[in-house]
Order: C-alpha cells, then sequence, then structure tokens
C-alpha cells in the first residue's frame, strides 16, 4: 500500500468517524476524578479532533510544527494554558489528550482490515505522542510563567516604605538583598522620601536573614542616594551574627546604626527636634477601665 | 552663548538649572559662580537641580568641583531637589558628591545655610555623629 493510500486511510478515520472518536474518547475519561464537566469535555474534545482532521487531510502528519498544524497548536495551547491557570495537573492535563488514543484505536479495529492496521496504528501513535508533549510543554510555560508574575509581585509587595512620623519614614526590608531587588527598594525608597518630603530614612534590616558583602554595598548605594537627595539615612536591627560577619568580612558601612528601630525612631525624633517624655500616671488616659482601676 | 541665572538671596547665590546642561553650560556656570561669590561675598551657593531629567559624569564632577571651589571661598553648596532617578544615576556612576550638602528642596536649602552662617562649624560636628 502506497504512502498516499495509509494517509487516506487516516483522513477517512478522522472525517467519517469523528463522532464516534469522540463518543468513546469521552467515555474513557475518568470526569468523576476532574474538575471538568461533561460538556466541557466534549466540546474542548471536539474542537481539537476537528482541527487536527483538518491538519491531517492536508497531509504531512508527521511533523507538529509544519504550517498545517497551526490550528491543532493554537486549540491545544489555549486549552493547556487554561488547565494550568486553573490549577489542574499536569497527569490531568495529558490525559485527556493521551485518551484521544483509546478512541481513535477502537475506531481503527473496527475500520480497518488486518495488513493496514499497524500502519495505522503506529501513525496514529506518533501523532498522539507529539499532541501529549505539546500539551505537556505548553502547560510547564504557563506554571512557569505564573511563578514568575508571582515573585515578581512578591517582590514590590515586600518592599514598602511607611512613614513614621513627619519627616521620617522607614523601610523594613525582608528577604535577601540583590541587585534586582536593590533597584526595586531604592527607587520605591526615594519616591516616597519626595513625596512625603522625609528628612531621615530608616532602613530596618532585621528582616534580611544574612549581609555579604554585595549587599552592604548594595545599602551603601541606597544610603548615598538617599543623601543625594538630602535625606539622612539610618539603619537598623542588625543582628549580633550580622555584626560579627560585617566586620569579619572586613565591610566598612559608614553610616549612622543602631540596634533596633525604637533605637533609630527616638535618634530620628531627636534630630528632628523633637522629645518624647513619659506622662505622669495620674494623666494617663485609660485604654480600660478595670486596668486604670487596678493601677489606682 | 546663554547662561544660567545667579541671584543673590541675602548672604546666599541661587542657581536654578531648569535647562538640559550641556558640558560648555557647565563650565560657564563654573566660572560665573566664582566671580559672583567673590563679587558679594556669599557664604552660601543653592543649586536647585529639582528640573534636571538628565545627568552624566561631567555634570556630577562640575556639582563636586563647584562645591570644592566654593569651600576654597569660605561659601557652603547645597544641592537641593535631586530627583530619585538622578540620585540612583550618580551614585551608580561612583559620584555619591562626598563634600557637597544636599537637601530636600530650596526652602530647606536656605535653613541650611542660615543655619550654617549663624552656628558656623557646630553644624558640621551635628552630621558627623
Amino acid at each position: 500500500m502506497a504512502d498516499s493510500d495509509k494517509d487516506q486511510a487516516l483522513v477517512r478515520l478522522f472525517t467519517q468517524r469523528e463522532s464516534e472518536i469522540l463518543a468513546e474518547w469521552v467515555s474513557t475519561l475518568n470526569l468523576g476524578e476532574t474538575k471538568m464537566t461533561l460538556q466541557e469535555a466534549e466540546s474542548q474534545g471536539r474542537a481539537v479532533l476537528h482541527a487536527l482532521g483538518k491538519a491531517v487531510a492536508h497531509g504531512n502528519h508527521g511533523d507538529m510544527r509544519s504550517a498545517e498544524y497551526a490550528d491543532v497548536r493554537d486549540v491545544l495551547h489555549a486549552f493547556s494554558r487554561n488547565r494550568a491557570l486553573q490549577g489542574f495537573s499536569p497527569t490531568e492535563t495529558a490525559t485527556f489528550i493521551l485518551s484521544l488514543k483509546r478512541g481513535l484505536l477502537g475506531q481503527i479495529r473496527k475500520a480497518a482490515q488486518s495488513e493496514d492496521a499497524f500502519d495505522l496504528l503506529w501513525r496514529v501513535n506518533q501523532l498522539i505522542d507529539q499532541l501529549g508533549l505539546f500539551t505537556v510543554e505548553t502547560y510547564q510555560k504557563t506554571r512557569e510563567e505564573l511563578i514568575a508574575r508571582q515573585s515578581k509581585e512578591i517582590e514590590e509587595l515586600s518592599t514598602p516604605v511607611v512613614k513614621l512620623w513627619d519627616g521620617i519614614v522607614a523601610l523594613p526590608l525582608i528577604g535577601t538583598l540583590d541587585s534586582g531587588r536593590t533597584q526595586v527598594v531604592m527607587q520605591n525608597l526615594l519616591e516616597t522620601i519626595v513625596q512625603t518630603e522625609a528628612e531621615i530614612a530608616i532602613i530596618d534590616i532585621t528582616g534580611v536573614p544574612m549581609v555579604d558583602t554585595l549587599t552592604a554595598q548594595h545599602l551603601l548605594k541606597t544610603v548615598s542616594a538617599a543623601r543625594l537627595m538630602g535625606a539622612d539615612c539610618i539603619i537598623s536591627g542588625i543582628r549580633p551574627q550580622i555584626a560579627q560577619t560585617i566586620v569579619q568580612l572586613g565591610v566598612e558601612l559608614n553610616v549612622v546604626s543602631k540596634a533596633t528601630l525604637a533605637d533609630a525612631l527616638a535618634l530620628a525624633l531627636k534630630r528632628t527636634g523633637r522629645v518624647v517624655s513619659k506622662l505622669k500616671a495620674k494623666s494617663l488616659p485609660a485604654l480600660q477601665e478595670p486596668a486604670a482601676e487596678a493601677r489606682g | 552663548m546663554d547662561s544660567i541665572p545667579i541671584l543673590k538671596i541675602g548672604s546666599a547665590l541661587l542657581v536654578t538649572i531648569q535647562v538640559d546642561m550641556h558640558d560648555q553650560l557647565a563650565t560657564r556656570l563654573q566660572d560665573d559662580l566664582t566671580e559672583k561669590i567673590v563679587q558679594h561675598r556669599a557664604r552660601g551657593v543653592l543649586i536647585d537641580i529639582s528640573a534636571l531629567e538628565i545627568v552624566d559624569s561631567f555634570i556630577g564632577r562640575m556639582l563636586a568641583n563647584i562645591a570644592n571651589v566654593s569651600r576654597l571661598l569660605d561659601a557652603d553648596t547645597v544641592v537641593v531637589g535631586m530627583r530619585p532617578e538622578v540620585a540612583i544615576t550618580l551614585v551608580e556612576l561612583g559620584l555619591g558628591l562626598p563634600g557637597v550638602k544636599t537637601a530636600l528642596n530650596a526652602e530647606r536649602g536656605l535653613a541650611l545655610i542660615g543655619g550654617v552662617s549663624a552656628a558656623g562649624e557646630a553644624a558640621d560636628d551635628a552630621d558627623d555623629d
């Protein structure tokens, strides 16, 4: 049997038995375990089969990357992407496409004569494998995009600049400082300094797990940039371990530093000409009545 | 050739840079400013760069030079209103402008110069603690 005849057999399989294939395909899906409804499965299956039927009719069904398969790729791309975003597992996603094999093979058994059945089987197998691989690849890509977007969001969320007092802002840093994050941090801090007309910026590094020479350099850059804009920086929250590391590394941190954020705030208030003093016990506003009585 | 106007306010000189600085303009400003400091016996120089969007190493060095020259002539230099992008660029260029005083806006800059002329070296000491 010539190649074109075998192609014809495959094309016939798709054109004449599309609905039977679809019915068998959908019936083999274990829908109870997935989040998919029967209607969804049928409509998506029909779209895939339809695009696939057209692609096969154009010939050249050995290569998923060829132009004839553009429709198939689009359909599978959309399908796989949606699955990934909706949180389906890779197995669930791939199984949907791989189950098509059952539908196709069943129809081949009914339709084909014994001698060309093997050829047809082989072609169908190749085709389905490619479809499956493509689906999983798209799934993976979408998940990676999702992760990249989330890490970017975390990056932005984790660098808030808070206003502590008139003219005093604080930047509580959490997590490791790399070049990319420092850029965001610096930008945020400087813009807030402009907006709030802050004279003093406190950089609190209590949440920074480790400080190496690079981190120290990034910190110093931020301090220099803030100084150029006319704001003084205080670094606070250097943990004992980190203080030792900095000294052992021989890094010169030529900035004012305080052990805790509270100390830094006290210094900042003093520098801006403010005094914090304790009220006498009598004039303390009571937060809760019983507690006030107990004290009195 | 165009030049940047230098205004006298009390014992201070005010320079507002509102156009893109090219190298010739920067050199001219440096010359003019030096003359004016001597002429008016100014105690402070206020350079407002809030309209400056682009800096290069030449402008950065010019600012440092002006500060050094002014110090020789017994005048303090305060650079005010630097934009965040400009600050980041200068730091990345390695120009931290160590001898230059900075302030967030012209008002605070003037206060800084006034404070300096009144208290002399006391303000410098306060900065170092």
